[in-house]
């Protein structure tokens, strides 16, 4: 097999609380060094929080997982100042083409609409989103990534975690405060502390192929049923940088995976898909197995889960790691806020209440696409047929099909921190939805809605002058349409149909908590301190 | 509910024979591919999710 990409190996550094046998209470550790474990270090520490990160390895992700990464997490990044490397190495993509037999039957467009800062999708391989994280992380003086730092047992005390860490040099005990899991789908700290973490299983197996080739495929995402090239199964084929492919087949529950994964199987049906006569190099190949599977609580005393460890997904709609970002997002102001003593606890359990219905929502829409792929009895493969049958002459049975429904934020429209609207507005911008991006103009200068969103809460006006409303640490910044920037295009107009008078709340997570169609403080101050807990209980 | 269950079926005896007679040289499997595009059809037909989950409903409850 041909590797276009080196592994680095990051060096094991003993810590100065190991050498001197010490016990020392940290504020937060994240266990877990994948894309959400260095994503929640890099928010704490935007929030100002000093973060210990532990991961059993020394590299970065090993072999075919994450390619699509979607507008929001990618905003997410670009928050976090390590977007650009990601978007610089990565392909843009937006279209997605479903083919039944060899006639195409089905598109999608990701992102109809423009005046949007991040791409509907990039495609890159995994390993190089996190080395740019860790990169990043590794400049940062906040965080403390320790490899080769295997947590291997806790115990939870009355308002922290002890936790015993095996290292080269043996095992040692470190206490936090708040411990963060991004240890992976097959977390040792959930069984540690004896979450439950229940779903579905699918009864398939899928070959997933990255292959190197020079080809003028198209660069997006084509996904075959019954293809003449794989009869009877489904095929997938997209692009990631440095000319690499990710392929997958689908095998069917029967076949066995030690066979499927020799190279001299795996040949013969890329040949077949891609023509005999294109030269290509396999550089990994794996035989998967998918679920669908959710922590019973995001929160269990002083841990907590975020990314895979909470919630696990079939990859059919790009919804894995994209959704893990969302939780850290969701996580880093609270925890933030709590730690500082400017919010209660109770706000902390918010985080379950918004993230554990977004993990549904994936997990709804996963099992969805993989109960289409994957009939899960004679008659749904009857329905799924008739399907793809129909599709093929009649348009009306194309939005049936269902290849996978890529990633998309989930609004939280049943969110406790939500401020419901008492007047009538346009649009989708409803309590709880992530904010839309917008092209603006300030002092002459091109820019962008979402990066004049202030760390904290922010007033979003429109054609009027405000006076600051003090809220102590929520204080929120006030950003003036038509004063501080121009809606130069009328897309804030036209997204958050914000209008003459106006005022949206929005949170340091850029979600809408609040909207009014007049300025008043002392609603205004009421909704902050609703988003933030202080009127929980 | 808002289905309707009092017969609105213009020619019940033609539908029924036309029905039938469509399937009557088909195998087993051939008939049942038929139906679950028949039954997509006329799902487009109805529309409403509403009416379509009455209808999902009613047929599950019904005895055999
Ligand atoms: C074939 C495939 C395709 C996919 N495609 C996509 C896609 O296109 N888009 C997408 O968004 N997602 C995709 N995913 C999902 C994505 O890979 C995962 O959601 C993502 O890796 C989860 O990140 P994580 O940080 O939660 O966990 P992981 O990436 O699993 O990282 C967990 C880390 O914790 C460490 N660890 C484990 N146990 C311990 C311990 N006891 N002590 C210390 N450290 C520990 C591990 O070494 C590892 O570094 C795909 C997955 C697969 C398999």
């Amino acid at each position: 097999m041909l590797n276009t990409y080196e592994f680095p190996e990051f060096d094991y550094v003993q810590s100065p609380e190991q050498t001197a046998g010490e016990v020392v209470r940290h504020p937060v550790v994240v266990v877990g060094a994948g894309p959400i474990g260095l994503t929640a270090a890099l928010d704490f520490a935007a929030r100002g929080l000093k973060v210990v990160v532990l991961d059993d390895n020394n590299t970065v992700s090993v072999g075919s997982r994450a390619v699509c990464y979607a507008k929001r997490p990618l905003e997410i990044w670009d928050r976090l100042g390590v977007a650009k490397p990601m978007l610089d190495k990565g392909i843009e993509w937006k279209l997605g083409r479903v083919f039944m037999r060899d006639q195409e039957v089905y598109e999608f467009d990701l992102l109809p609409e423009d005046g949007h800062k991040i791409p509907a999708f990039i495609n890159l391989q995994q390993y190089y989103l996190e080395e740019y994280m860790v990169e990043a992380c590794e400049k940062n003086p906040l965080i403390d990534l320790r490899w080769k730092h295997k947590v291997v047992s806790l115990k939870q005390g009355a308002n922290y975690v002890d936790l015993a860490v095996e290292t080269p040099d043996g095992i040692f005990h470190m206490e936090a405060d708040w411990l963060l899991a991004c240890d992976g789908a097959n977390s040792d700290v959930r069984r540690m502390v004896g979450a439950e973490f229940t779903g579905q299983f699918f009864q398939d197996r899928f070959l997933i192929a990255d292959i190197v080739m020079k080809a003028d495929f198209p660069t997006e995402r084509w996904f075959w049923f019954d293809p003449d090239f794989h009869r009877g199964q489904s095929a997938l084929l997209h692009k990631q940088s440095d000319d690499v492919w990710r392929l997958d087949f689908q095998l069917g529950w029967d076949s066995d995976p030690e066979i499927e994964k020799r190279p001299e199987n795996i040949i013969p049906r890329v040949k077949a898909m891609i023509g005999e006569d294109v030269d290509f190099e396999l550089e990994w190949a794996s035989v998967y197995q998918f679920a669908c599977r959710r922590v019973d609580n995001f929160r269990h005393g002083r841990v907590l889960f975020a990314g895979d460890a909470a919630h696990q997904v079939s990859p059919f709609g790009a919804r894995g790691a994209n959704t893990g970002v969302q939780d850290i997002d969701n996580l880093s102001w609270k925890l933030a806020a709590v730690i500082n003593g400017d919010a209660p606890e109770a706000l902390i359990d918010t985080y379950h209440d918004e993230r554990a219905f977004a993990a549904d929502d994936n997990i709804l829409n996963s099992t969805r696409s993989t109960d289409f792929i994957t009939p899960k009895n004679g008659a749904s493969r009857l329905y799924r047929d008739a399907v793809l049958a129909l599709s093929r002459q009649f348009d009306f049975a194309r939005p049936l099909v269902n290849s996978g429904r890529l990633s998309s934020p989930t609004p939280y429209v049943e969110s406790p921190l939500n401020t419901a609207d008492a007047d009538a507005w346009e649009g989708a911008m409803v309590p709880g939805t992530c904010a839309a991006d917008a092209p603006v103009v300030e002092d002459g200068q091109p820019g962008w809605l979402l990066e004049h969103l202030g760390e904290g809460f922010t007033l979003l006006v429109s054609g009027l002058a405000v006076k600051p409303v003090e809220a102590g640490t929520f204080t929120p910044t006030v950003l003036e349409i038509g004063t501080h920037v121009e809606d130069v295009e009328g897309k804030i107009a036209e997204r958050y149909d914000l209008r003459d008078g106006a005022v949206y709340l929005i949170r340091p997570d850029q979600h809408v908590a609040a909207r009014w169609r007049s300025f008043d403080p002392d609603k205004i101050r009421a909704a902050i301190a609703h988003a933030t807990g202080g009127d929980l209980k | 509910m808002s289905l309707i269950l009092s017969p609105n079926i213009e020619n019940p005896d033609a539908f029924y024979q036309e029905l039938t007679e469509a399937q009557r040289d088909l195998t087993d499997a051939e008939a049942n591919a038929m139906n679950a595009r028949l039954v997509l059809i006329l799902a487009n037909q109805v529309g409403s999710l509403e009416d379509l989950r009455d209808a999902i409903e009613l047929a599950g409850a019904t005895a055999a």
